[in-house]
């Protein structure tokens, strides 16, 4: 602790912060443009300037700039030092000598950080009276639009998109008063995170694409907290609607999960929730084969109690998309026994296995924060730029944590970022990655492998091998592979935080236990091993957690013909087995209702279509990969017919007189039996307050108080305003009424506060910058490592990959947009997302003269697939990749054995 | 006691003086021009619509009466897709057109808009358009504003300099 | 014409008279005070806006009637009646012409005082029912302030008798003729419009209503046709005072030229436009004030005015 004195008075302060981290941190307001809480000082805007004094016999003071000076024991300084208040004025209107007039018609005004320091500075008059300078915009994609002239040069953008993401193709051009921030042409920008500009630009250049053609003022969203659904990490955040529609997606801060950034896919995969595959209505289908009809709830509601009457076989099966309350709902509808989690079976084996690594064995799972904080990590088999991207940008972040060391040692604050990155150079910390084809952080490693996936099982279990040679070994390895295992466990073992990272990326069993042994083996020696498993769906832990058997066993109850009727929830089974063998489960199961947001394929053959809500229409629990269970809260009241999944599920107990529907008025009720029915999911309880929280007798108000156009919205309607509908799930309102201050976390509907209207306003809700929310993070750990003397390692090593003549192992490869079901629904992901290919390396195809593009005939498990070759050199021999999920391609179990072209059968090695 | 009779000697003697009601609707009253009445929407100099769907109008209103959604046309102009007031709500503050830095907003000096449905007070963009720029001639937000639009590239607005050539290296 | 249907006519030709007057007050006082107030008043309903009166009374009783769920039932019903009831039983001692009157009772100005102590009741009764706060200060401020103004109202009107030797009111005119009262009684008259207005509780003596402190005070729950009985009461009282005022003090029916009739209704007219300027012209005094002028000044005056017409009865040898 260091005491600092702000305008003579003394303040308590954490040791090793520059003095504007320390001055937001104690909830002053200094204004700064160019210091970002996680990318930390340059000193480059100016901005931030204060007084310092010598001493307290010091009256005259030198002009300093906050972020720049080290709250170091004793430092004195005046922030409402007039010299220091007409510097910082001064340096806004220098700012502002070119800004153009465009608040208007600017995207970030109502929001933009440089408006609220334009107004703290009480910069309001331009008396500049020459021309301005004008850019020339560029074309940066379907996500981030561009507009130059309002930069005021703080290098923020470059130095999140470059230094932080690992990006490439943006960078600063130019020189003098004409600096440039931009591409070298105009074109879709390359990274994964583009989207964190849009709130890391303190101005209008960089802003939000997919909100301007629908544009909406932060001040007319109706946000409510939120998890995002694309992937498996949970990141928090805050969709805003209007008018029915959701309008966009922005960071909802959490120092355990996604801090301040959030990926492309998470933040423009919103769309889906707007899109014209939405199910709008109740459909009943007739007859097979026919077009479905739309009929009233009271109809489906009858025709569905006759379907579901006492003794019919009656089976549900559950999804990793759909929350756990749904979840829950369906199996007490149709009993635990009848329950199928709709995962896949190897899917469903794979979680079930993580979940009790986790439970079970020494080795604690990482939060993203975590990740960031390792400083020695090993991948196995996990892309996870595509399949957990934040995982991708946490371990951009981890690297540094070795270097940095070094700076301590050579006392360079951590938060002199120039000085910092200058002195690190390129160095940096150990990160292996095996996986079968190259990813998007190999730059960063110091090591990388490619094999099939038993060959990196292989190499995991050499690791753990060297790290504790009681484990089998591993024969056969080549020397190189044996060094590169060697390396791997010496900077692993010398590592104050391992991190294992995996995941069911390769759908390998092996992979995830020689992940686990590795761990496991470094947590024995007594190092705080962690372990990271990325995991296909947004609730797939929580799923395990509920329990109940895959697919498969579903489809082999129907065949047996023991099944009358299924209910399918959120979930499209074309997605997870194979089309025929599904095929097979319709011509069975004379009835099949389905409830889902989108039209899929498996609702194209249902028999009652019922319309649920999107993430953003409904409240509900999600457990991810870390083991945190989250709440996300509906954001709006859908049209229509739709309604909450576990709502039409308690329609159907109420219309089949089940008693159970009875009890359930509210989400809380459903919590509560589910808690007590699945004792693991105890603390669910204990994520937020329940729907009858008030702060001072109100609720959180979803709208925010400067919400526009209350009585004029639907007014051509019906001019007399209808009561604001009521929330009897969560303590929010749907309307502006509601007490307007500090929440517990998990309730914080969106960052505002009085002088802070951009993004930046969260720094007033963090215990300190970058620490937890006040009142801590939200979300609840549910998987602690067992306190295990012995860890039961896994002792079967898989044996090597061995080349075959006339076949090729086909692993999953997978694609940050388009493999994810919802998110490429949305235009702007669509737009990226490829079409289906199949990746060979093209040694294998040389002297057949295959070119990329050419359309080569794959035959899989029996079926022939037609699909473009993509050359991919960095595959290991013998292993072809097809990507997963990409809209017009079909489910194959994977990895399997094919053969390519067969007719010309020599081309495969 | 005196005094109250003076009063209310005063008071009847003003039995003789001149009303000063005025007979609406014989008789028209004088209405200033600055008077806050029936609002309307303007076009710039040019024929364009004026509103630029800035919203900053809806969240001035007091009583949140107006309701908008911004679009954008193919010339790259912000537009209101719809633009809605309900009158029924509105009390004439004239918060609206202060808070309009495109001057498209104004109050006019009409305010016979009685009706005998509360319904047929709600007015759409098509009853609030006017084709010329009201009480403020000349102004054409886009002539201001760093926003380039069809008709006027970066550089073309007012004091503006043409645009930097990035790959210039002039110091 | 037999004696029953005469009397028959004069009753209800009474009660027609009274009752329209008390109804166009309505808008003759709406105009007025306009008129003092630089502006027009109703004047688009009908010839001058008269049939705003009508207009006005349709929908007072299109109102909905409504008796609040915390009110005494039947005393809130009975209270409103009460008032309406005691000032029309007073015009029945009213001679309008020579021989024209309800009832020629030789206690007349008794049967008056008395009545219009009735009308206290109707006030204090209704403020009491409505079982509201304000309500309840309302029937307390008139139950003081009607009572206390009674006293010197009996007083200063006894000096009228003394000088006329009758309580009839016929014979009170009569005995005008000569010189009308107001001369000689000139103090009696001053206490007598003053508590007049007082017991009438119209401005600026209208203190149980004081809508700015009581809300309305007694009648802040009355609606409907019930409100329209304490509108139309008041408007009553206002006649009656004036015209007794025209009867005690200026000569009732007394004047050339024109008949009798005519006069009484010119004089009372005068007076009750008098009553509409106090209005238009004067504040509200504080309630305090109020009950200190009467006390203090009123009493006094009343008793110096009687004793002193006592002493010169006396010293004329009347
Ligand atoms: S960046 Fe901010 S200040 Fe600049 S035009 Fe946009 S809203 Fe206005
Ligand atoms: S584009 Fe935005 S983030 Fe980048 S330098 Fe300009 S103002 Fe700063
Ligand atoms: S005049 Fe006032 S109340 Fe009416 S629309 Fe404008 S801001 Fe709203
Ligand atoms: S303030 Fe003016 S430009 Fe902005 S939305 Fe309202 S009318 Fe349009
Ligand atoms: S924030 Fe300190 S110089 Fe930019």
């Amino acid at each position: 602790m260091a005491t600092i004195f702000i305008d003579n008075k003394p303040y308590e302060v954490k040791e090793g912060q520059d003095l504007l981290q320390a001055c937001l941190s104690l909830g002053f307001n200094v204004p700064y443009f160019c210091w970002h809480p996680a990318m930390h000082s340059v000193g480059a805007c100016r901005q931030c300037a204060v007084k310092q004094y010598k001493d307290e016999a010091d009256t005259r003071g030198k002009i300093v700039m906050s972020c720049m000076t080290p709250a170091a024991d004793g430092t004195r300084i005046s922030i409402d030092d007039p010299e220091a208040k007409a510097f910082r004025k001064g340096v806004i209107e220098w700012l502002m000598l070119n800004h153009p007039h465009d608040c208007p018609v600017c995207d970030e005004g109502g929001e933009c950080h440089l408006q609220d320091m334009t107004v703290m500075t009480g910069h309001s008059y331009r008396r500049y009276r020459f021309k301005k300078r004008t850019y020339r915009n560029q074309y940066l994609g379907p996500f981030v639009n561009h507009e130059m002239d309002r930069c005021i040069q703080c290098y923020r953008c470059v130095r999140f998109y470059r230094d932080y993401a690992g990006g490439r193709d943006l960078n600063v051009f130019a020189s003098h008063d004409h600096v440039y921030f931009g591409r070298h042409e105009d074109g879709i920008l390359q990274s994964e995170f583009s989207g964190n500009l849009v709130e890391v630009c303190p101005t209008g250049v960089f802003t939000d694409k997919t909100l301007k053609k629908h544009y909406t003022r932060k001040w007319d969203l109706q946000t409510a907290p939120s998890v995002c659904v694309h992937c498996s990490l949970g990141c928090n955040t805050i969709p805003g609607e209007r008018y029915g529609k959701l309008r966009r997606v922005s960071d909802r801060y959490n120092s355990e999960v996604n801090g301040y950034f959030l990926c492309d896919r998470g933040r423009f995969g919103y769309e889906f929730v707007n899109s014209g595959r939405r199910i709008p209505q109740v459909l009943v289908r007739p007859e097979r084969n026919v077009d479905a009809i739309p009929v009233s709830r009271e109809e489906v509601l009858e025709h569905i109690s006759g379907v579901l009457h006492f003794g019919a076989r009656v089976i549900g099966i559950g999804s990793p998309r759909a929350s756990l309350e749904a979840n829950f709902a369906l199996r007490s509808l149709v009993g635990p026994e009848n329950y199928y989690s709709g995962m896949s079976e190897k899917e469903h084996a794979l979680i079930s296995s993580i979940i009790k690594i986790l439970e079970k064995g020494p080795a604690r799972s990482a939060s993203l924060n975590d990740v960031m904080k390792s400083d020695a990590v090993f991948v196995l088999g996990e892309d996870v730029l595509n399949t957990a991207p934040m995982l991708g940008l946490a371990l951009r972040q981890s690297v540094r944590q070795r270097p940095m060391e070094a700076e301590r040692r050579l006392k360079i604050p951590d938060w002199h970022d120039a000085a910092v990155r200058a002195a690190m150079q390129s160095e940096r910390g150990p990160l292996f990655i095996a996986t079968p084809a190259g990813t998007g952080i190999d730059d960063i490693a110091a090591g990388t492998f490619r094999g099939a996936p038993d060959d990196i099982a292989r190499l995991g279990f050499a690791v753990a091998h060297e790290l504790n040679n009681e484990l089998p070994e591993v024969t056969g390895l080549s020397s190189k592979v044996h060094g590169l295992a060697k390396r791997i466990a010496d900077e692993l073992r010398n590592a104050g935080r391992p991190l294992i990272v995996s995941g069911t990326g390769c759908l390998s069993e092996a992979v995830i236990h020689a992940a686990a042994n590795i761990a496991w083996a470094l947590c024995e020696k007594g190092r705080k091993a962690q372990l990271c498993f990325a995991m296909p769906e947004c609730n797939s832990v929580g799923l395990g957690f509920i329990g109940g058997s895959s697919i498969g066993m579903a489809l082999k109850a129907a065949d047996e013909g023991r099944v009358d009727a299924a209910i399918v929830l959120e979930n499209d089974l074309y997605r997870r087995v194979d089309a025929a063998q599904l095929d097979r489960f319709f011509d069975k199961v004379k009835n099949v209702i389905v409830i889902d947001h989108v039209f899929t394929k498996t609702s194209a053959k249902a028999d009652v279509i019922l319309p649920a809500g999107s993430f953003a229409e409904t409240t509900g629990t999600v457990i991810n990969n870390e083991g945190r269970a989250q709440r996300f809260y509906q954001v709006f009241i859908p049209g229509l017919d739709i309604q909450e999944s576990r709502q039409w599920l308690r329609d159907m107990m109420a219309a089949s007189h089940i008693p159970l529907a009875g009890q359930w008025k509210t989400l809380d009720d459903i919590t509560a039996a589910m808690t007590e029915a699945i004792p693991s999911l105890k603390q669910v309880r204990e994520i937020a307050p329940g729907a009858t929280y008030r702060e001072t007798g109100m609720r959180v108000p979803r709208q925010p108080h400067r919400y526009s156009g209350r009585t004029a919205m639907f007014s051509h309607f019906l001019v007399h305003e209808p009561k604001p509908p009521e929330d009897t799930d969560a303590p929010f309102s749907f309307s502006m009424e509601g007490y307007e201050g500090r929440h517990p976390s998990p309730l914080i509907p969106r960052f505002w506060s009085p002088g802070w209207n951009s993004v930046q306003a969260v720094n007033k809700f963090q215990r300190e910058i970058n620490g937890p929310l006040r009142g801590g993070d939200t979300g609840k750990r549910l998987i602690e490592p067992g306190d295990i003397e012995r860890p039961a390692y896994f002792t079967v090593v898989p044996a090597a990959f061995n080349v075959h003549d006339n076949e090729i192992l086909v692993v999953p490869l997978y694609h940050i947009f388009g493999s994810e079901e919802l998110s490429v629904i949305s235009p702007g992901v669509a737009e990226l997302s490829s079409k289906p290919y199949l990746a060979l390396n093209p040694r294998g195809l040389k002297g057949t003269g295959t070119k990329e593009g050419e359309e080569i005939k794959l035959i899989l498990n029996g079926r022939t697939y037609n699909l473009p070759v993509k050359f991919m050199s960095d595959l290991p021999d013998g292993v072809a990749g097809l990507p997963f999920g990409l809209p017009g391609s079909q489910w194959v179990e994977l990895p399997a054995w094919g053969r390519v072209n067969p007719e010309n059968a020599d081309i495969v090695q | 006691m005196l005094s109250l009779l003076k009063t209310m000697w005063t008071v009847f003697l003003h039995l003789f003086r001149r009303k000063i009601t005025v007979s609406y609707p014989e008789e028209k009253p004088y209405v200033p021009p600055r008077w806050r009445g029936r609002i309307i929407l303007s076009c710039d100099p040019d024929g364009g619509e004026r509103c630029v769907a800035c919203y900053l109008c809806a969240v001035a209103c007091p009583v949140d009466c107006i309701a908008l959604q911004a679009a954008e046309d193919e010339h790259g102009r912000r537009y209101p897709e719809f633009f809605r007031i309900n009158f029924s709500r509105c009390i004439f503050c004239g918060f609206c057109e202060e808070a309009c830095p495109a001057y498209a907003i104004q109050l006019t000096t009409d305010f016979e808009m009685g009706e005998y449905k509360r319904q047929n007070l709600v007015y759409e963009k098509e009853d609030l358009l006017i084709s010329g720029p009201g009480k403020y001639p000349g102004y054409n937000f886009y002539r201001t504003a760093g926003l380039s639009i069809e008709g006027k590239d970066k550089g073309e607005a007012e004091n503006e300099l043409p645009p930097v050539d990035v790959r210039g290296i002039m110091p | 014409m037999n004696d029953v249907t005469g009397h028959l006519i004069i009753i209800f030709g009474v009660l027609f008279a009274f009752m329209t007057i008390a109804g166009g007050l309505i808008w003759v006082e709406r105009r007025l005070l306009a008129m003092w107030q630089d502006r027009y008043g109703p004047n688009r309903v009908g010839p001058f806006g008269l049939f705003q009166v009508i207009a006005d009374m349709v929908k007072i009783f299109a109102k909905e009637d409504w008796i609040p769920p915390f009110a005494d039932k039947p005393v809130f019903v009975l209270a409103p009646v009460i008032i309406v009831l005691s000032a029309l039983m007073s015009f029945t001692v009213l001679p309008l012409a020579p021989g024209v009157g309800v009832v020629d009772l030789n206690i007349g100005l008794l049967f008056f005082l008395a009545m219009s102590s009735l009308g206290v009741y109707s006030i204090t009764l209704a403020g009491w029912a409505s079982g509201s706060k304000y309500s309840l200060l309302g029937g307390l401020r008139a139950a003081a302030q009607m009572l206390s103004y009674e006293v010197f109202m009996g007083l200063s009107l006894m000096g009228v008798v003394m000088m006329a030797g009758s309580f009839n009111l016929g014979d009170i005119v009569e005995a005008q003729k000569g010189m009308w009262f107001c001369i000689p009684q000139f103090l009696g008259l001053a206490v007598f419009i003053i508590s007049g207005v007082a017991e009438t509780h119209r401005l600026p003596f209208d203190l149980p209503e004081a809508e700015s402190e009581l809300v309305a005070g007694f009648h802040a729950e009355y609606s409907g046709i019930k409100f329209g009985m304490f509108f139309v009461g008041e408007y009553l009282g206002i006649t009656l005072i004036s015209a007794l005022i025209a009867t005690l003090f200026f000569g009732g029916w007394l004047g050339p030229v024109f008949p009798p009739i005519v006069w009484f209704f010119i004089k009372t007219a005068v007076f009750i436009c008098g009553f509409i300027l106090l209005r238009a012209s004067l504040p509200r005094p504080r309630y305090d004030q109020l009950m200190a002028l009467g006390w203090k000044v009123m009493l006094p005056l009343s008793l110096a005015n009687l004793m002193v017409t006592a002493a010169v009865l006396l010293a004329t040898g009347k």
